[in-house]
């Protein structure tokens, strides 16, 4: 088992019915884990991530069972799932740009889900995730296309908390992520 | 031990041309990343691909949302059931485009391509839809009004592996 899938509330991570891989090293951009949907979860949970990166980046591939916006989670040791994040987002949904954003949030978001055959796309930026003393700020690429409905979203999120490096990341939607989903966690080296 | 992210090939364009496609890219990737950066012979113009297994899908399976900037207003539109897939923007003027080829080597779903581009004229984001199934071994990069590439525009692929 890889070593940031370790045991998270007494379980390991294959009790939360995912399949992972161990990484392989090599370069200054490494594969840390990788974690796939199971058709009856909405939750993906990255635990017992290394301190030993610059930066992380998520890359996924999903489909959701729901029309919903999926969003993320991070915390120390645990997830924080107080109202310690905010978020802005510039989209268009095919016929306007728009933008929007909120404080004192329980989570950012890092996804769009309006139909859940297509699959949905991120790319999601965690810059400085081990510093312990500064906030730290998520950016995402994501989108959707329907062929005639979807939505190209650009995601910044902050998780107020200066002095706790990051270690733990959930990624969630209100229903389940399909076996065809996908999420990639990678390090960069600074 | 392969790299996780590693450069499969690049390609200089040597004088004028209209495309350029790369051909007989290995499943063996998880995720491709495409930049191009360089200029056209003439004024800003869409950049486009066209995607397939052994060879092009020409038909109308492509779909794309996108969101741009222009310095003065923003915008959103949509292209569906056409022949080809945004993937940035060019102009006359050095432009820079990054393309991320989704989970391009499964077998079982359709495919995703998130995009960002620039040039003197627009910031823009496009997310593309391929309906194919297969696994994507063939990429096509041309300009959406047939203007052609000027000689030195630089397309890189990468893939990206993970674990």
């Amino acid at each position: 088992m890889s070593p940031i899938l370790g045991a998270r509330g007494g379980l390991s991570a294959s009790a939360y019915g995912f399949t992972s891989v161990v990484a392989a090293a090599v370069g200054d951009y490494q594969s840390i884990a990788t974690l796939s949907g199971t058709g009856s979860s909405g939750t993906i949970a990255f635990t017992s991530i290394p301190n030993t990166y610059k930066h992380l980046q998520i890359r996924a591939s999903y489909q959701c069972s729901t029309t919903d916006n999926p969003y993320i989670r991070v915390g120390g040791s645990s997830i924080d799932s107080g109202s310690n994040y905010s978020w802005h987002h510039l989209y268009g949904d095919g016929s306007s740009a728009l933008s929007n954003g909120n404080g004192s949030q329980s989570f950012t978001y890092f996804g769009y889900s309006q139909n859940t055959t297509n699959p949905n796309a991120s790319v999601i930026d965690i810059l400085d995730y081990a510093s312990v003393n500064k906030n730290k700020t998520l950016r995402t690429l994501t989108g959707q296309d329907n062929n005639g409905g979807g939505e190209l979203a650009i995601w910044s999120g902050s998780w107020q908390n200066s002095s706790t490096a990051i270690g733990s990341i959930s990624l969630i939607t209100g229903g389940n992520f399909s076996t065809a989903s996908r999420f990639a966690l990678y390090g960069i080296k600074g | 031990m392969p790299a996780t992210y590693e450069s499969i090939a690049t390609h200089t364009i040597p004088s004028t041309t209209a495309s350029y496609t790369f051909t007989s890219i290995p499943a063996t990737y998880t995720d491709l990343v495409l930049i191009v950066n360089g200029k056209n012979i003439s004024s800003d113009q869409g950049l486009t691909c066209q995607v397939g297994t052994g060879s092009i899908d020409t038909a109308a399976n492509y779909s794309c949302t996108y969101l741009l900037g222009s310095g003065t207003s923003s915008a959103s539109g949509r292209f569906t059931s056409d022949t080809n897939g945004l993937i940035g923007r060019m102009g006359n003027d050095n432009s820079t485009s990054i393309a991320h080829f989704m989970n391009y080597s499964n077998t079982t779903t359709k495919k995703t391509i998130l995009s960002r581009g620039n040039n003197g004229a627009y910031a823009i984001a496009h997310v593309v839809l391929w309906q194919g199934t297969t696994a994507i071994d063939t990429i096509k990069v041309f300009n959406l009004t047939s203007v052609s590439f000027a000689a030195g525009v630089v397309l890189t692929l990468y893939g990206i592996k993970a674990a």
